[in-house]
């Protein structure tokens, strides 16, 4: 464009809102105060009640939370900083809740004003690249558009380039990704997400993706023990619980199920307690006694469990188990 | 001649935050946002030619500056306004248009008077602009 921008108006005076009052050098803030307004607290700790493990991600996400707080708290003695870059890349096993979190990121953003909606696009591949010349740009401009003021989540982000195939039309979107990654940091956050060994190799295609990312936060899998709480909260979310013995007998199919081809983490055992539902309603619909009461229907018996195809003996180590 | 075409055309030229607002304004309502341009100021012109598609489910008015701001480099002598669709049942139809670009120099109208049968006289409205041709009309000062 040339000349001044539309609408500028040099003889008047921005009639914005008034500047808040710059604190003057010597002033004191309360930190704790400031958690507490903007509901920080809140957040953070819904995430450690809610979310079993996950150690890392907890403290990076406290981490964050800090950092924005302090540089809300520095504005307002008048040091102006740049604003921090939040683009993320979330690595981890299957299920170990990469979803999950980002959907938290948001809500966590917003909160901290750092974003000004708080809202989640979850897209994939699909969602980003056309399917001829000329489809891809359009299409993952209005995914962008669509994503603004809120998170950006790509899943297997890493489908995103096709080293064997130099026509794909995925690193156009990339491109697209990049310049915006860049230009429109206050708008958006991207998170990009996948397993962490095709991410390895889908950043030493793409170093520009890389460098532009400054937060790397690695999902560790589950140990046994957080399993089965994932599992006791579930089931508690359905509205079940579980007997003594089915907490023991949950506790065997994990030391089993652990070890066995095809585990998904929180996932795995979400499905797991899906099938139990099923036996259980089973259960009591082919009982001999037709009449149930409410502790009855809401509880979960150890035989719901080890009638998992995982208790097999013949299930041998190594074997498919895709729906034990 | 400045053209008053649109919602807030007799205030002065909306700023991009006062831009902002109306766009959240209509966000908030659930209209989708359309940008459109045209070279031909004619007050009877309505179709105005789009500027990609209308943008369905955005939640934040930067997308729609975004788009703008690209139809505004790519365009940048002629007019340019955002349309807000209502397309709730009984509406269905513009809810709010205003413009957000227009040339530097904008010639005006002349009214033309044919003179018919019975001294009845026939008026149309002419727009300096489209003696030259489409693509052509605003250059660059």
């Amino acid at each position: 464009m040339s000349g001044a921008p539309f609408g500028f108006r040099p003889d008047q005076p921005d009639p914005g809102e008034p500047a808040p009052e710059r604190l003057p050098a010597d002033a004191v803030v309360d930190l704790a105060a400031a958690r507490r307004e903007a509901g920080i607290d809140e957040v953070l700790e819904r995430l450690d009640s809610e979310l079993v493990g996950l150690a890392p991600v907890k403290t990076r996400i406290a981490e964050i939370a800090a950092l924005l707080l302090v540089d809300r708290m520095r504005e307002r003695y008048g040091i102006a900083a740049a604003r921090p870059t939040l683009h993320m890349c979330f690595t981890g096993n299957p299920g170990t809740g990469k979803t999950t979190v980002a959907l938290r990121m948001a809500d966590l953003l917003h909160r901290l004003g750092y974003l000004r909606r708080g809202h989640l696009v979850s897209v994939t591949r699909d969602d980003l690249v056309g399917e001829y010349v000329g489809h891809t740009a359009p299409k993952t401009k209005e995914v962008i558009k669509r994503a603004m003021g809120g998170v950006l989540f790509i899943d297997e982000a890493y489908y995103l380039y096709k080293a064997e195939n130099d026509r794909d039309y995925g690193s156009e979107s990339i491109e697209i990704l990049l310049q915006v990654m860049e230009a429109h940091r206050d708008d958006l956050v991207v998170i990009l997400a996948g397993y962490a060994d095709k991410m390895d190799t889908f950043f030493a295609a793409n170093p520009g993706m890389q460098s532009r990312i400054a937060h790397h936060i690695t999902f560790p899998d589950y140990t046994v023990d957080e399993l089965e709480r994932i599992a006791v909260l579930m089931a508690d979310q359905l509205h079940y619980r579980l007997s003594a013995d089915a907490r023991e007998a949950l506790r065997r199919y994990l030391d089993r199920r652990v070890g066995q081809p095809w585990f998904a983490n929180a996932r795995s055992v979400r499905n797991a307690v899906e099938r139990a539902r099923l036996r259980q309603a089973r259960r009591l619909v082919e009982r001999d006694d037709p009449r149930v009461d409410l502790g009855a229907l809401t509880t979960i018996e150890a035989p719901d469990l080890l009638a998992s195809r995982v208790f097999r003996d013949d299930a041998e180590p190594g074997a498919t188990v895709r729906s034990a | 001649m400045r053209i008053t075409q649109g919602t807030f055309s007799y205030l002065p030229d909306l700023t991009d935050d006062e831009i902002t607002k109306q766009v959240e304004y209509c966000l908030a309502n659930g209209w989708p946002l359309a940008v459109e341009f045209t070279d031909d100021p004619h007050p009877r012109n309505t179709y105005w030619e789009m500027w990609g598609l209308p943008m369905f489910d955005l939640r934040d008015p930067a997308g729609v500056l975004m788009e703008v701001n690209a139809c505004r480099a790519a365009k940048p002598n002629t007019y340019i306004r955002l349309t807000a669709y209502d397309a709730s049942l009984g509406r269905q139809t513009t809810a709010l248009s205003f413009i957000v670009q227009r040339p530097a120099e904008e010639p005006g109208f002349r009214l033309d008077r044919q003179e018919l049968s019975d001294r009845r006289i026939r008026y149309t409205t002419h727009s300096y602009a489209t003696e030259r041709p489409a693509g052509d009309r605003y250059p660059a000062p």
